[in-house]
């Protein structure tokens, strides 16, 4: 079976479907594919963002330490879905722990490669910056929606 | 309409505050019902209160109830062999005939899973007439998740998805963490030929609804369970009315292009 190339799993990302197919093969020189066995550790909190990931397979958790509590998992992600924006934004650190919670295929991007290509390319930084904005605020908008805290008990129902 | 009374012949505890009550008649039952409707129940003393129907078995009316107030309090404490009142079957029913022949997506939210389990059930009962059925359910903590084991068998059906998940959770969850909205990233769907039902807190019904828009889902194809302060359950007293829409008697259940307008009237 012949293996795909990086830039032919980058072509089938829903996320990279607004690039042009320019893009795709100046980014492809920054990608690889990466495997984590489940429980293995991505990347950690206040590492340097180095990375960011393309899920393929498997999923994939994002999990915060709070002293003297439990490991919290604030989200999960699944195929397609991008892990990362912290490498976008200086200091370029990770915010929180990423762990693998199944067998888990991805392609990883070079943070480094890739900001060095967007700078020499404002254009191609732009369409990169929009995917990214997409991602980010649909994000938002869930965790608005976490934070309303939909199942709590409802006080505008309290005689019922 | 005088209440019936019933007999609490079960009693089981989902949640640390939600319990399902199998309620027997002592006097001639009610009508029969449908998946969707709810009835009136009373609490000698205390009051009445709209409760979705959760299910049948045999004679028993299953309700699934949730301590959120005095009267559902007074629900919840009754034990096995006490009495309550009834009247009911009162709105209207999920369109689970207009459905068949399409492929299904359904979003339940927290107790918003115990009045879409008998239109699960009904859908599972007739599984030929339709094609994939997603079931996408979420829940505040793994531990607020109702009905798991039943959850469990529907994901045994052919063709039947089951995707669970939490608001939060702590690291020793498996299962997937974010809001309901975001299983929809794991459904394949062709929008024209899907019927959405979706069942929880408004809010969540809104995310659910534009989720299937986004998809291609017609606003008429998404059924919607619309909970407003039933009262008299007749459309007379006025206390769940929403511009011409009586909620107890033209809902619970509306299609989502004549609630959508309605979900954006603030209660008083």
């Amino acid at each position: 079976m012949k293996h795909k190339s990086i830039r032919e799993l980058l072509a089938e990302q829903p996320f990279f479907h607004d690039l042009r197919d320019s893009d795709l093969d100046l980014l492809a020189g920054c990608g690889e594919n990466a495997h984590f066995r489940a429980g293995e550790t991505i990347f950690g909190t206040g590492e340097p963002a180095d990375y960011f990931y393309l899920i393929r397979t498997g999923r994939v958790s994002l999990d915060i330490h709070a002293p003297g509590r439990a490991d919290i998992v604030i989200s999960t992600l699944g195929p397609d879905e991008v892990l990362g924006a912290s490498w976008l934004i200086p200091p370029y650190h990770w915010n929180f722990d990423a762990i693998a919670r199944e067998e888990t295929g991805a392609i990883r991007l070079d943070a480094t490669c890739l900001r060095g290509k967007c700078e020499d390319d404002p254009a191609l930084g732009y369409r990169l910056m929009k995917s990214f904005a997409q991602v980010i605020v649909d994000r938002l908008q869930r965790v608005r929606l976490q934070l309303l805290d939909v199942y709590g008990t409802p006080a505008a129902r309290a005689n019922g | 309409m005088v209440p019936t009374r019933y007999r609490v012949a079960t009693k089981r505890q989902e949640l640390t505050d939600t319990w399902t009550l199998g309620l027997e008649p002592v006097d001639e039952p009610l009508e029969p019902w449908s998946p969707g409707q709810f009835n009136m129940l009373w609490a000698f003393g205390v009051g009445e209160v709209a409760i979705s129907i959760s299910g049948s078995e045999d004679d028993t009316l299953l309700h699934t109830v949730r301590r959120v107030g005095a009267g559902t309090e007074a629900v919840c404490a009754l034990a096995e062999g006490e009495m309550l009142g009834l009247r009911g079957p009162f709105g209207s029913r999920w369109r689970t005939v207009e459905a068949r022949g399409k492929d299904v997506v359904i979003l339940a939210g927290g107790i918003g899973l115990a009045p879409l389990r008998p239109a699960i059930r009904q859908l599972l009962l007739d599984r030929g007439s339709y094609g994939r059925i997603s079931i996408l359910v979420g829940a505040r903590h793994p531990e607020d998740l109702l009905f798991v084991e039943e959850m469990s068998r529907w994901a045994e059906s052919p063709g039947v998805d089951v995707e669970i998940t939490v608001d939060t959770a702590s690291s020793g969850w498996s299962g997937h963490v974010g809001v309901v909205t975001s299983l929809m990233d794991r459904v394949e769907i062709d929008g024209s030929s899907v019927h959405g039902f979706a069942c929880g807190p408004e809010v969540m019904m809104r995310f659910a609804a534009k989720a299937l828009t986004d998809r291609g889902v017609a606003p008429t194809a998404i059924d919607v369970s619309l909970e407003r302060n039933m009262k008299c359950a007749i459309a007379q007293c006025g206390h769940c009315q929403l511009g011409p829409t009586f909620v107890c008697r033209d809902g619970p259940v509306l299609d989502y292009a004549t609630a959508q307008p309605l979900m954006m009237v603030r209660e008083r």
